[in-house]
């Protein structure tokens, strides 16, 4: 009953805007007679994507992957960094730039080194996702990390706790909300780090993902088509985020005190 | 002759930031003795138990804990400072597990003791105020320390809750007589519990008065609405209030 209750005023309003908003765009597309090539209707764009569904969801699938491959890797990877960071200030302080530096850095600027060095393929394409979905990790994960309660860390001190201890019963415990925090930005980043993985890397004429068939599509004028594409981008990102998302409440259950 | 099992003389703490946090503190407490620390805010209060515990060490002065070792000694913090991915009692489990000792009877003796056998399952979230403290409290007693301290573990709670934890305190006191230094800014808190208040004075803190608390034990609830209860909370507070001027 609540579960209703909150579907209709969460997800009800939402959806009346989306439809009201397609609405608008038909009728306004349709009225002033906008070429179909600079924007499409959603009707064009629903038959684009109703004409080419397997080849979209195959993309997807395959953009899917490269994310999902470089978002894991990346929470991996930058949560082993987190730790050395939160074992040594010194670390931390001479590494920490460098992260920064990675999370500045145009990531569209330096894909094409970046393939250049990993090669096409899944690999580039996740190894782009990778580098653009993991500085929120480490740095969300070393807060968690570094930022404990020092009343908890004097009672660790008072039995005599080694660092293991201090480390493995409070500081990792201690920071999944943090590290939850950190994933579920860079699980939204790592599927644009896939798409834009793709516009370099490609996967070659047979096997394609969303990211090369948006410049595919782009460079034929067929803009209903690339309209369904950016959809399904947007819905792949939308999928992940969420997933991370439910799943870090589930988690996160036992701070919140929802019932288990 | 009682033996001393803090001994402080001529205690002095300065912090690296210049702020002289006690001057020349003396005291001695006993074995077993319930004393309770009341004073401005800010005086050095929990500076001194920080030093008590081994936590800090003092600029000068002599401190002597009895046998000064950490794991005889127990801290109960404002906050209850559970660890909220831990259920309540993994919670009381967790020193014993940090010092590598076995759990399983103390820990059940333990929650009997503070009545939360039914809550063993919850998490910290799950809790009252007043609970979280119990378990806090459990926490610390499942070590069986000599020396407990306790740095204005009720000052969260409301004033049912928080008499109400007195009398469980007192009760858990004298079932095993560990010697207790209870911080805390309710006057009527500390006679009720204590065998004596120390009074002190405004930063930089030092000991102003020894006041003994005569009442036997066991203690009601009744007692704080006796007269000779009330004059003696009252004098204290006179004594406070001075000190806050000072
Ligand atoms: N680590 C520290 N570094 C510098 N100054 C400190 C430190 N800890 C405490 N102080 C200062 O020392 C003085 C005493 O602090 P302390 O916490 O012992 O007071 P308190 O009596 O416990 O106060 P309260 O009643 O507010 O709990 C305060 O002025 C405080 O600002
Ligand atoms: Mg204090």
């Amino acid at each position: 009953m609540k579960r209703l209750r909150s579907l209709t005023t969460n997800v009800l309003p939402p959806l009346l805007f989306f439809a009201l908003v397609l609405c608008a765009w038909q009728a306004a597309v349709s009225l002033f007679g906008i070429e179909p090539f600079l924007l499409p209707g959603p009707l064009l764009v629903a038959q684009a994507i109703a004409d080419n569904l397997p080849r979209l969801l195959s993309a997807t699938l395959l953009t899917a992957s490269g994310a999902l491959l470089g978002f894991v890797l990346s929470f991996a990877f930058g949560f082993l960094v987190a730790l050395l960071f939160s074992q040594s200030r010194l670390i931390e302080r001479s590494l920490y730039p460098y992260a920064i530096f990675l999370q500045t850095m145009p990531i569209v600027a330096i894909a094409p080194l970046i393939i250049l060095w990993i090669g096409y393929g899944l690999q580039g394409v996740v190894a782009v996702s990778f580098i653009i979905a993991l500085f929120p990790v480490i740095a969300n994960t070393t807060d968690g990390l570094t930022r404990v309660d020092p009343h908890i860390l004097d009672f660790f001190a008072l039995n005599k706790a080694n660092r293991w201890q201090v480390l493995f019963k409070l500081r990792v415990p201690g920071a999944v909300p943090q590290m939850l925090v950190g994933a579920r930005i860079s699980s939204g980043l790592s599927v644009i780090g896939a798409i834009v993985g793709e516009f370099f890397a490609g996967y070659g004429t047979e096997d394609f993902g969303l990211g090369y068939l948006i410049i595919l599509t782009n460079g034929q004028a067929k803009t209903d088509y690339l309209f369904a594409c950016i959809l399904f981008c947007t819905l792949l990102g939308l999928g992940l985020f969420t997933t991370v998302g439910s799943l870090s409440n589930f988690l996160l259950r036992r701070w919140t005190g929802a019932p288990e | 002759m009682e033996s001393q099992l803090v001994v402080a003389a001529g205690l002095n703490k300065y912090f690296p930031s210049g702020v002289q946090a006690l001057h020349d503190l003396n005291l001695e407490i006993s074995r077993g003795q319930f004393v309770s620390i009341v004073g401005p805010s800010g005086c050095g209060k929990s500076t001194f138990l920080r030093l008590v515990a081994g936590l800090d060490q003092p600029t000068s002065g002599e401190l002597r804990v009895e046998g000064h070792d950490p794991l005889g000694l127990a801290f109960v913090f404002q906050d209850a400072t559970l660890l909220p991915w831990r259920s309540v009692a993994h919670n009381i489990t967790l020193p014993l597990e940090l010092r590598h000792e076995d759990a399983d009877e103390r820990v059940t003796q333990t929650l009997e003791l503070v009545g939360l056998t039914d809550f063993a399952d919850a998490y910290p979230a799950q809790l009252s105020g007043g609970m979280r403290m119990r378990v806090s409290i459990a926490r610390a007693l499942v070590t069986r320390p000599q020396i407990l301290l306790l740095d204005e573990p009720f000052g969260a709670l409301d004033e049912i809750t928080r008499q109400r934890l007195n009398e469980e305190l007192l009760r858990l006191w004298q079932e095993d007589h560990w010697t207790s230094l209870f911080v805390t800014h309710n006057v009527s808190e500390a006679v009720f519990l204590s065998q004596r208040v120390l009074v002190m004075s405004a930063r930089p803190g030092r000991i102003l008065a020894d006041i003994p608390i005569p009442f036997p034990y066991p203690r009601s609830a009744y007692l704080r609405s006796a007269p000779e209860f009330i004059r003696i909370a009252n004098g204290i507070s006179r004594q406070l209030a001075h000190a806050d001027e000072l």
